[in-house]
């Protein structure tokens, strides 16, 4: 179980998650300190490890749209974050499962900043509203690189099997 | 049944004789492109390797692109050693298809693809930058993808576990008034199906306007299809796109064309009528938020902004300095030009642009995407207002969150430029 700490709207785009400044900053071990650069409360506290691992940021419909900058998840992701949304912006949806950033689609979900959630393979239960919402599975080809760990670690299984395209 | 392009395109690729929307392929990819970020895949590339007794090796360095733009001259220390690094692994790995920051061939990626030839008819595109959609001005599918995935086709050739797309058709007829044009029709497109209206989808662009359009505006719908959350923008090639190639991009030889198929299957189509369109402008601080020229006119501007990836190309500036001939930059207000390439910031300088502009007062900086993404040159003061070309207005875009951005097309932005304020070019600046 775990807390909404942050329930943004709309198309929150990757410019609001990681600004274009701090982009010449690439290592996923460096990016964490710039997620949500421009939100200075939310940025502090989370720099401040006032947000503990596994919390939730709530998402609306097209999250993480605009920019393909895979910051904007190896930032969140350094954090321990969690995504639920109703749904995400295609490129930032494949890096986080690329990365192995949490991110989970639910279409219905209506839930407010500090609602505790209980997220299991099918549904997210919002224990402080008792509501109840089911989430979109992942398409199986995804779920092949999470399994293998994220696409770095699929990408070098491939090489292994020499199944590189020639 | 009948195939789009795009499952044309794939098939080809991943080496099927047919394909659906909603298959999973892995296609082959013709060409692969970074810009700076290339300095991340690099990282990520070298981390596959770890752990696996092999050398690094890009499967095919002849298809890989690499173009410095989006920070050029750098502006930090940080930047530079990115950009050093970059430059030692495209030694080391015999990358051709290299542009540095040069007064002859350098430029923002999405004109030095096209303007290389880089890019043909039925190609997979595939790049680390979300604007990549812009190819499909070419009849290429070509999208974003990000870093991580970027370094696995290096490696592997192949794009992982694509889906593909469903396509959303979209027929344009009519005739553009005048100073109305390819940016306010892809403008007045997301405004009506919203920034995720085409989300996961393949917009592909038909009829009479589209034919008649040159690739220059091509490329602009293409370029901005992404904004509607579309996968790839993608234009039937055509007769204009063998000009373009021959012509303008020194291809030679035949160049071959993918269509579609008659009975191919649309998820939907889209009729517009560009007789009636005016200019439009993208609000703060979302691209859909897109209302008529006429509805924010008076607007104080405080910085005009020419140029990017969207609008920077020598019709662009055409337009733009034909309005501004013999005109001035109101006081009070800036103007930032930056053409898309080298190429074109000569070509412009050859036909007198440059100097046109210089004389307006505007102030013209070097090809790259300088200001468009607010990382080192062109921000904004708190609570200033940008009326821009370029393609996004999200907050924060132009480096500032307390500052506002408009989009809008040049002819607007030149005729504003004069005015100080928010002003319809067909109006007349006086
Ligand atoms: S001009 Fe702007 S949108 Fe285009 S590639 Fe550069 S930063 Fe991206």
């Amino acid at each position: 179980m775990a807390k909404v700490v942050f329930a943004t709207g709309n198309d929150v785009s990757t410019d609001v998650i990681y600004p274009g400044r701090y982009m010449a900053t690439v290592l996923p071990s460096e990016t964490p300190q710039y997620a949500f650069a421009d939100n200075k409360q939310f940025n502090a506290k989370l720099n401040d490890g006032l947000i503990p691992s596994g919390s939730i940021i709530l998402g609306g419909k097209n999250f993480g749209c605009g920019s393909s900058r895979e910051q904007a998840v190896s930032a969140l992701k350094g954090h321990g974050l969690v995504i639920v949304a109703k749904d995400f912006a295609r490129i930032f949806l494949q890096n986080g499962i690329n990365l192995g950033l949490q991110t989970i689609v639910c279409p219905d979900i209506v839930a407010s900043e500090g609602d505790e959630l209980e997220i299991t393979s099918s549904e997210v239960f919002d224990k402080t509203s008792g509501r109840k919402f089911s989430i979109l599975p992942l398409p199986s080809a995804r779920q092949e690189i999470i399994n293998a760990g994220g696409l770095i670690a699929y990408t070098r299984k491939r090489l292994r099997e020499g199944s590189a395209a020639s | 049944m009948g195939m789009t392009i795009v499952e044309k395109i794939l098939a080809r690729a991943s080496g099927k004789a047919s394909l659906k929307a909603g298959d999973v392929v892995e296609p082959r990819v013709d060409l692969a492109m970074s810009h700076e970020n290339a300095a991340l895949v690099i990282n990520q590339f070298m981390e596959i390797y770890e752990g696996i007794s092999r050398v690094p090796k890009i499967w095919d360095p002849s298809k890989v692109a690499i173009i410095f733009d989006h920070r050029v001259p750098a502006e930090s220390p940080k930047t530079a050693s990115n950009q050093k690094k970059i430059r030692e692994f495209v030694a080391a790995h015999g990358i051709a298809k290299f542009h540095d920051i040069r007064g002859d061939v350098g430029g923002i990626c999405h004109q030095i693809l096209p303007e290389n030839g880089y890019v043909r008819p039925g190609f997979v595109v595939v790049g680390t930058d979300s604007h990549t959609t812009s190819h499909g001005a070419l009849g290429a599918l070509s999208f974003g993808i990000g870093a991580t995935e970027m370094a696995s086709v290096w490696a592997l050739g192949a794009a992982l576990n694509v889906e593909v797309p469903g396509t959303i058709k979209v027929n344009v007829r009519g005739k553009f008034r005048k100073f109305v044009g390819p940016k306010d029709l892809i403008l007045f497109l997301i405004g009506k199906i919203s920034a995720e209206g085409a989300n996961f989808k393949v917009l592909e662009f038909h009829g009479p306007v589209i034919q008649k359009m040159s690739t220059s505006g091509r490329l602009v719908i293409c370029n901005m299809s992404v904004e509607a959350g579309a996968t790839a923008g993608i234009v039937p090639a055509d007769e204009e796109t063998r000009r373009f190639l021959h012509d303008e991009a020194g291809v030679k030889g035949r160049i071959n064309v993918v269509e579609s198929d008659k009975d191919a299957v649309y998820e939907k189509t889209i009729d517009l009528d560009v007789s009636d369109l005016e200019s439009q402008v993208a609000c703060p601080h979302t691209v859909d938020n897109v209302k008529t020229v006429r509805q924010v006119k008076g607007t104080k501007v405080h910085q005009v902004v020419i140029g990017s990836c969207t609008n920077g190309r020598l019709e662009d500036l055409e337009v733009a300095a034909r309005i501004l001939k013999g005109k001035r930059v109101a006081q009070n207000t800036r103007m930032l030009v930056f053409p898309a390439s080298a190429r074109i910031y000569t070509q412009a300088l050859e036909k007198g642009i440059i100097g046109e502009f210089m004389k307006a007062g505007a102030v013209i900086m070097n090809p790259g995407c300088g200001p468009c993404l607010g990382v080192h040159e062109g921000a904004l003061g708190d609570g200033e207002i940008a009326l821009s070309t370029t393609n996004r207005n999200f907050k924060g875009r132009m480096g500032n969150p307390n500052s506002e951005v408009f989009l809008c097309s040049p002819a607007v932005a030149a005729a504003s430029a004069i005015t100080g304020v928010i002003t319809d070019p067909a109006k007349g600046a006086n």
